[in-house]
């Protein structure tokens, strides 16, 4: 095999700094590799997981200055866990496909023991007492936990530029952002500091990213992965999903996460299924709808040039791809931009000071209340609880929130009417590709804009997956394929047959460009 | 005074339900407990935690409903209710708002005999807050406030009424009838002092035979029964200078204040919260099944008012005897039990109501706390219906009973109590005593029959209360012929 060929002369040469030539002339090292490549190696005992991680908290040590991918690093956390993953495989142990594999979550997901901060001031100091249900899950697939990674403060923003802390870069083009707000996340992967991340996807939070960082993002079905423990931003949209590589790993981890879970009441009641079965080359007879809405005016004529080479592709296949319409896509934004605020004001009115989180002592209750959260918390945050606040507020609340609520349900049912006749559609996940640091932050609707072929998904609350395809000025551009509800599979085989066929989907970071910020 | 204004009267109560976990988390749903102990970081409302809701809460909020005569909602959903309060941890308090699980319900209540029915405007399930330790007097004047959060997360059913109340009788009335009706069914402990059972009323006056309602206060904090009384009644005086002067009632929000026997503003109209409702998307909406709420209907238990009528008419009881003892539960069991063993309903209801109630009224007791076992109390009826001992060394004995929870023959065998029923041995004291007091024995004879009262009294006296004061009537009589 190829692989073990690779490795053994990884081996040879010690482990870490060594380059090998492979996808004609790309460089490849250890740090590059897929989850399912190195579950191989792994599995052999070619490699143990104490040396992989090793590798890794290497790379971020060489990288994360520039790239700044992690908020928290958990290096001795992760060095335990892969110890004892190698001793269960040591002893025969059977474990699952990402047992010992390095991996990063955004940093809304709870940790116990381990700070999360959702990048904000107001829980810089926060340690949950308990794991999210996606962290239990990984725990007991066996991954290893590197760190924690950034995202734009409570996961408001498209450029991970929103961070309490600090600003992620792309690793493609450090003078570009890396989309948000799982940027932290995507940029880990794209960096090669982590083999995957998991995201979160609220208006296109993972796919954005994805699509930014040249790496393979999906937005399952609202309902298809447990909720419990992921720090709210807008509960009825936000849904977990992985950052990856490549389309098998997409798979594996949704085979990881995916799944009923009786602490998230919202959680779909289903039978977790094993994902890799869709990983079938072939998009015969398949039918792909193009709506219209979603090519027109706006859209940077290199990325539409991609898209069309997509679908020349799939067609090629035997795929059948036709012009559909979503005609209540350009109500999708403006409702977003109410229920979510809305859901958000409430979420977030817990950060008060008063049990956990930064709190600002001042004179009386309300006095420490407002000085708590107007010095915990940034700009952006403040700007949605004050939309959100003010659409919810009596006399207002049919006028937005009410209203809102119809579109909802219309963009939904355009959705459904298009699904009667086509397996899935595809357009592309942003109409241009990153934008340079500063380009939007000071401009809150043109940053709005970023998420507009991403936000009516999350609306319709059904799976969406962005995978890379070409680069324009070294800058991934992204595919965006819309699935009927639960049928992440399509996703899957679509996205594998465009993998496949094509040396498009897997664009190597540069980790250039520009100056650190 | 004749009456001008007529009091309209709505009550809004809210019910701790006795369910074994919390609405929303497994933690144990227990009064009291070192402050936060019983606690999650799902009641804690920490970052990320999601709610969970526990069917049980349904169930009794279901059967509050059908024993309410309310309609049951078969679409039901939980919503936001969105306010600031150091003991709100989420600042939100997960309730229900424009669907309600149930509706359009009614209660007939009884005041002195008058009796009335009360339309229910709905019941709705919601999430109990935690409390405030303060280190003042009041939040504002307290240097700090320590937060109990052991309370967070305590289901709770609201039942608000229509204003359809018209004194403060009424209005207590209607409350001693909701207790019942939720004693009976065993969905909560009902006690208004530890606040498993706190009322809120709206009152407001209108001329009398005026149909549009005048302005009304909300009234907090009233902690007893009797509280809800006095406070209505000062409110319903307040109300009334302010209209005689020619004043206007403001809408607001008032507090009781026991002590000192007023209610004073909290918050005026413009103050109010606005409590900026959302659906709550962290739970799915409630559907219940009709065929659920069937079972559960045909499982209620017999309620007050059915009771009632079946001790009237089955048992023969007054309608006064009967409403006492079946205004509560317990009480009402408790009668039903020592009825299997002794089955004189008259005695056993003067007993209850009578000695029993007094201790227990005396003692300021739940009836459960009572220490005489059922079979006992029909032990010592037995004792005193075959003569074994008197009527006044019964009611000797019941106190010890009470006080040491001892059977009836213990104590009766201990204090050597038993009753000289034999006649050969009160014969000679009877002629003793009949040979002491011949003017008694004179006016007897000339007819004046109370005479013969003085010499039992006296046969009492002899021997210490011990003989059957019956056997000594009957031989008095005959000895005197």
């Amino acid at each position: 095999m190829l692989l073990m060929k690779k490795m053994a002369v990884l081996k040879s040469h010690g482990l870490f700094d060594i380059v090998l030539e492979m996808r004609g002339g790309a460089s490849l090292s250890l740090t590059s590799l897929t989850a399912h490549e190195l579950s191989e190696l792994l599995d052999k005992r070619e490699l143990s997981s104490k040396e992989l991680t090793v590798a890794h908290l290497e790379r971020i040590g060489s990288v994360d200055d520039k790239v700044k991918a992690f908020t928290t690093l958990t290096a001795e956390h992760a060095l335990l866990q892969a110890e004892e993953i190698d001793k269960k495989r040591v002893h025969g142990e059977k474990l699952s496909p990402l047992a010992g594999i390095p991996m990063a979550l955004k940093d809304n997901m709870c940790t116990r023991g381990i700070r999360t901060t959702c990048s904000s001031k107001i829980l810089e100091d926060f340690v949950p007492p308990y794991d999210a249900t996606v962290t239990e899950k990984l725990n007991s697939a066996g991954t290893v936990l590197l760190g924690k990674c950034n995202m734009d403060e409570f996961a408001m923003g498209s450029s991970t530029e929103n961070s309490g802390f600090f600003a992620t870069r792309n690793p493609h083009d450090l003078n570009a952002v890396p989309g948000g707000s799982s940027g932290g996340s995507a940029a880990a992967v794209a960096a090669q500091e982590a083999v995957f991340a998991l995201g979160s996807d609220t208006g296109g939070s993972i796919r954005l990213p994805a699509s930014f960082c040249g790496v393979v993002g999906l937005k399952p079905t609202y309902g298809c992965v447990s909720r419990y423990g992921l720090i709210a931003y807008a509960s009825s949209l936000d849904q977990i999903g992985p950052l990856t590589r490549d389309m098998t790993d997409c798979a594996l981890v949704m085979s990881a996460i995916a799944g009923h879970d009786p602490k998230d009441s919202t959680s779909a009641p289903m039978d977790i299924p094993d994902y890799s079965k869709y990983l079938v080359n072939n998009v015969k007879g398949m039918k792909i709808g193009l709506p219209k809405e979603y090519f027109g005016a706006g859209i940077d004529p290199q990325v539409l040039a991609y898209l069309q080479q997509a679908i020349g592709k799939l067609e090629e296949m035997g795929a059948i791809c036709e012009e559909v319409s979503l005609p209540h896509t350009m109500y999708a934004l403006p409702a977003y931009y109410i229920i979510a605020p809305a859901e958000a004001s409430s979420n977030l009115a817990r950060y008060d000071g008063v049990q956990y989180g930064l709190r600002v002592e001042a004179e009386d209750i309300v006095s420490m209340y407002c000085k708590t959260r107007s010095q915990g918390f940034g700009d952006e945050v403040k700007r949605r609880i004050m939309l959100g606040t003010y659409a919810l507020s009596s006399g207002y609340y049919d006028a937005y929130y009410m209203k809102a609520l119809k579109v909802r349900t219309l963009v939904k049912r355009d959705f459904d009417h298009v699904f009667e006749n086509y397996d899935c559609l595809l357009t592309p996940t942003s109409p241009t590709v990153a934008f340079n640091h500063g380009e939007k932050a000071d401009d809150p609707l043109t940053m709005y804009l970023s998420d507009i072929c991403t936000i009516p998904v999350n609306l319709a609350g059904i799976p969406s997956l962005s995978l890379p395809f070409g680069q324009v000025n070294g800058r991934p551009v992204g595919l965006q394929l819309i699935g009927k509800a639960f049928d992440e599979g399509t996703l899957l085989r679509v996205g594998y047959s465009l993998e496949q066929s094509t040396n498009l989907t897997k664009p190597l970071p540069a980790l250039k460009g520009g100056s650190r910020a | 005074m004749s009456q001008k204004y007529e009091t309209v009267i709505g009550l809004e109560i809210h019910v701790e339900l006795k369910t074994a976990t919390k609405i929303f988390c497994p933690c144990p749903n227990e009064f009291g407990g070192e402050p936060n102990t019983h606690v999650c970081p799902v009641c804690l409302g920490l970052p990320g935690v999601m709610p969970v809701f526990n069917k049980r809460v349904l169930e009794f909020a279901v059967k509050a409903g059908l024993a309410l005569s309310c309609e049951i909602a078969s679409y039901s959903k939980f919503d936001r209710k969105n306010y600031y309060y150091p003991d709100l941890p989420k600042n939100y308090q997960v309730s229900q708002y424009d669907l309600p699980i149930c509706k359009l319900g009614s209660v007939e209540i009884n005041n002195n005999g008058e009796v009335k029915t009360i339309g229910i405007t709905r019941i709705h399930m919601e999430e109990d807050a935690g409390k405030l330790l303060h280190g003042g007097a009041t939040i504002t004047s307290s240097n700090y406030s320590r937060v109990d959060l052991n309370r967070t997360g305590v289901p709770l059913i609201e039942i608000v009424s229509e204003p359809d109340l018209r004194s403060a009788e009424e209005a207590r009335a209607y409350m001693e009838k909701m207790k019942a009706i939720l004693e009976y069914l065993d969905v909560s402990d009902v006690k208004m002092e530890q606040g498993s059972l706190r009322c809120d009323a709206n009152i407001s006056l209108r001329l009398v035979g005026a149909e549009k309602l005048g302005t009304k206060a909300e009234i907090k904090n009233m902690n007893s029964f009797r509280s809800l009384q006095r406070a209505i009644e000062y409110e319903v005086e307040r109300q009334t200078e302010i209209l005689d002067e020619g004043g206007r009632i403001v809408q607001e929000t008032r507090s009781w204040d026991e002590e000192k026997g007023i209610t004073v503003s909290m918050r005026s109209k413009e103050e109010a919260h606005d409590y900026r409702y959302l659906p709550e998307p962290d739970l799915v909406p409630i559907i219940v099944d009709p065929k659920w709420v069937n079972e559960l209907r045909a499982s209620l238990p017999e309620l007050p008012d059915a009771r009632k009528k079946r001790f009237v008419k089955e048992l023969g009881l007054s309608e006064y005897d009967a409403g006492i003892i079946t205004g509560s539960r317990a009480l009402a069991d408790y009668f039903d039990e020592v009825m299997i063993k002794y089955n004189d309903p008259k005695t056993v209801a003067n007993w209850v109501m009578g000695e029993l109630l007094r201790l227990i009224n005396a003692g300021d007791m739940e009836i459960t706390e009572n220490k005489i076992k059922p079979d006992q109390f029909a032990a010592l009826l037995q004792l005193q219906a075959d003569g074994t001992i008197s009527g006044k060394m019964a009611k000797t004995v019941f106190e010890e009973m009470f006080a040491t929870g001892k059977g009836p023959e213990t104590i009766v065998k201990e204090k050597g109590m038993v009753q000289i029923s034999d006649e050969g041995a009160l014969a000679t004291l009877i002629e003793k005593v009949i040979a002491a007091n011949p003017r008694s024995v004179e006016d007897y004879k000339a007819g004046k029959e109370k005479a013969i009262g003085f010499l039992v009294g006296q046969i009492m006296k002899e021997t210490k209360g011990q003989a059957n004061p019956g056997v000594v009537n009957k031989l008095l009589i005959e000895k005197m012929k």
